[in-house]
């Protein structure tokens, strides 16, 4: 069977600079993939060739055995491909319950449905008070769960996270990571999650996925990854995995 | 007083309309349309060829014109730079007035022509004790009827919020799943449809038309929008009736010797406000978003 989403020797060159090369990844149904690297090592590139906002220079991406490639993200969106951006982005001048409605209308869903579904996502992630707020009135911690509430909405078959825990304290982190896998249980849908905090993915995640200069490093359990010496030393000078 | 209040209200309405049909342009997709006022000049000569049948089907015939040459327009001229840089899309816009006003000379000539509309409407009637126009109760009254029908139409309809935000952060929008092409298309359908209305009274106000007649209301839209505050729609609507109100009390209250500087005054009044608020009076810091 073919996975839920994969990429087949996908390479991005900018200019004369490789951003990423040849690189094939796969997730599977429900599967919760790490996506980790130290800077510069193509995670959001990638991401960005799986929620169609690159368009890769070779290479094929697929989504249930389906060539994709060539979808623009809406395409993507519709398909059930949903993304988080590292900066949040939330509807500053809107309500949370309405940046979260956006994300069905957006998907073609009615008011009405979007409404309902919304309200659940929010009493998902424990929201529900803020509902009346405007997003930009909202602390920043809380913001980072508005943006997850946001893609739970669309109710995707992919959910694809750029780290979600940035700039969040340790305590906020783990919530985090309790948060993801609130959604995934919920949802059943199979997550890539771009994080800098190595330990919260190797805590959080089924398989992991190594980038380093665009290239993939490394893919495997998150005890072999841990364990692996070229990806210890790949991070060494960046930070200490634990 | 009371009768210059009538006649700021019923300057800025008109401010508004073109003020908000530039706004939603530039929030949404970051494009500065100068060509909005070839929108208004078509509109104006529309009317010309249909002021025989009766006011309101003339403005209808008028709006649906207008809104088709703004479809037109992002059809055949924005939608190929779309995603392109500002200053792209702003030449673009630049070579379409252009286009537009060759094309309207050539086919109408460069001499002013004259169209009366009015009808009914010349006439004031006696509210209180106060005479006013019926054109000025019209525009204040049908630019209140468009105001109000926009912000419902953006805040109750799927296609309004989704075009709210749009205007917020388009790449955002687009991950959502949101199709740009049938938003900015409805965009520039509501910006022709106000561009329409405002070339009708426009036109009723001044009752001539040139092929570059559309310049001068564009700037003021400009003006208004900055005045009002960049990215937020609503400002320029703010920013249009501060503008109006300047002009016409500066036009009251000045000394007759003075009279002859009241753009000047206006524009020095507007340099004053941008020096306390660089922001504009509603506009937030960091506010162009595009």
């Amino acid at each position: 069977m073919a996975p839920l989403l994969r990429t087949r020797q996908v390479s991005v060159r900018f200019g004369g600079l490789r951003a990423l090369d040849d690189v094939a990844l796969e997730l599977g149904d429900g599967e919760i993939l790490g996506l980790i690297g130290p800077n510069g090592a193509g995670k959001t590139t990638l991401l960005n060739v799986l929620s169609g906002f690159q368009r890769p220079s070779t290479g094929e991406v697929e989504l249930d055995g389906r060539r994709i490639t060539g979808w623009d993200p809406p395409r993507r969106a519709r398909a059930g491909i949903s993304r988080t951006f590292q900066d949040v982005r939330l509807f500053a001048d809107m309500t949370v319950q309405e940046n979260c409605e956006v994300a069905v209308i957006g998907c073609g869903g009615r008011r009405t449905t979007a409404r309902e579904r919304a309200r659940q996502a929010l009493a998902t992630l424990d929201l529900h008070r803020s509902a009346d707020v405007l997003a930009k009135d909202l602390p920043y911690g809380v913001q980072r769960r508005v943006g997850l509430a946001r893609a739970l909405c669309a109710r995707p078959r992919v959910l694809l996270l750029d780290e979600p825990a940035a700039g969040l304290n340790d305590d906020e982190s783990a919530a985090m990571a309790e948060t993801v896998r609130r959604i995934h249980a919920e949802l059943g849908c199979g997550v890539v999650v771009i994080e800098h905090d190595v330990r919260m993915i190797l805590g959080l995640c089924h398989r992991v996925h190594v980038l380093d200069h665009g290239v993939t490093l490394r893919v495997g359990t998150p005890d072999e990854i841990r364990t692996d010496p070229e990806v210890v030393s790949a991070y060494l000078g960046e930070e200490a995995i634990a | 007083m009371a009768q210059n209040l009538v006649n700021a209200l019923s300057l800025g309405s008109l401010y508004a309309l073109i003020a908000l049909g530039i706004a939603l342009l530039f929030s949404i997709m970051g494009l500065i349309n100068f060509a909005h006022g070839e929108l208004i000049t078509v509109g104006g000569y529309a009317l010309l060829a249909f002021h025989r049948l009766p006011f309101a089907v003339a403005a209808g015939l008028v709006v649906a014109v207008v809104v088709a040459a703004a479809l037109l327009m992002e059809r055949l001229a924005f939608r190929p730079v779309r995603g392109a840089s500002g200053e792209t899309m702003l030449m673009t816009s630049f070579a379409l007035s252009l286009l537009i006003q060759g094309g309207v000379l050539l086919k109408e000539g460069a001499d002013p022509q004259s169209v009366d509309v009015l009808g009914g409407l010349g006439a004031s009637i006696d509210v209180g004790g106060l005479s006013v126009g019926r054109l000025d109760l019209a525009i204040v009254g049908v630019t209140a009827v468009l105001l109000a029908g926009l912000a419902w139409f953006l805040r109750a309809t799927p296609l309004g919020v989704q075009m709210r935000a749009a205007a917020e952060d388009f790449t955002m929008a687009r991950a959502l799943g949101i199709r740009a092409d049938r938003v900015v298309a409805t965009a520039f359908g509501v910006s022709g449809a106000f561009a329409a209305v405002a070339a009708v009274f426009l036109v009723a106000r001044t009752g001539t038309l040139t092929p570059s007649m559309g310049l001068s209301p564009v700037l003021v839209g400009f003006v208004a929008i900055v005045l009002g505050g960049l990215g937020r729609l609503w400002a320029a609507a703010i920013g249009a009736y501060v503008l109006a109100a300047l002009s016409v009390m500066l036009q009251a209250y000045l000394p007759g010797g003075l009279a002859a500087y009241r753009d000047a005054l206006v524009y020095l009044g507007i340099i004053v406000i941008l020096l306390f608020r660089p922001h504009g009076i509603a506009g937030r810091p960091g506010g162009v978003r595009v």
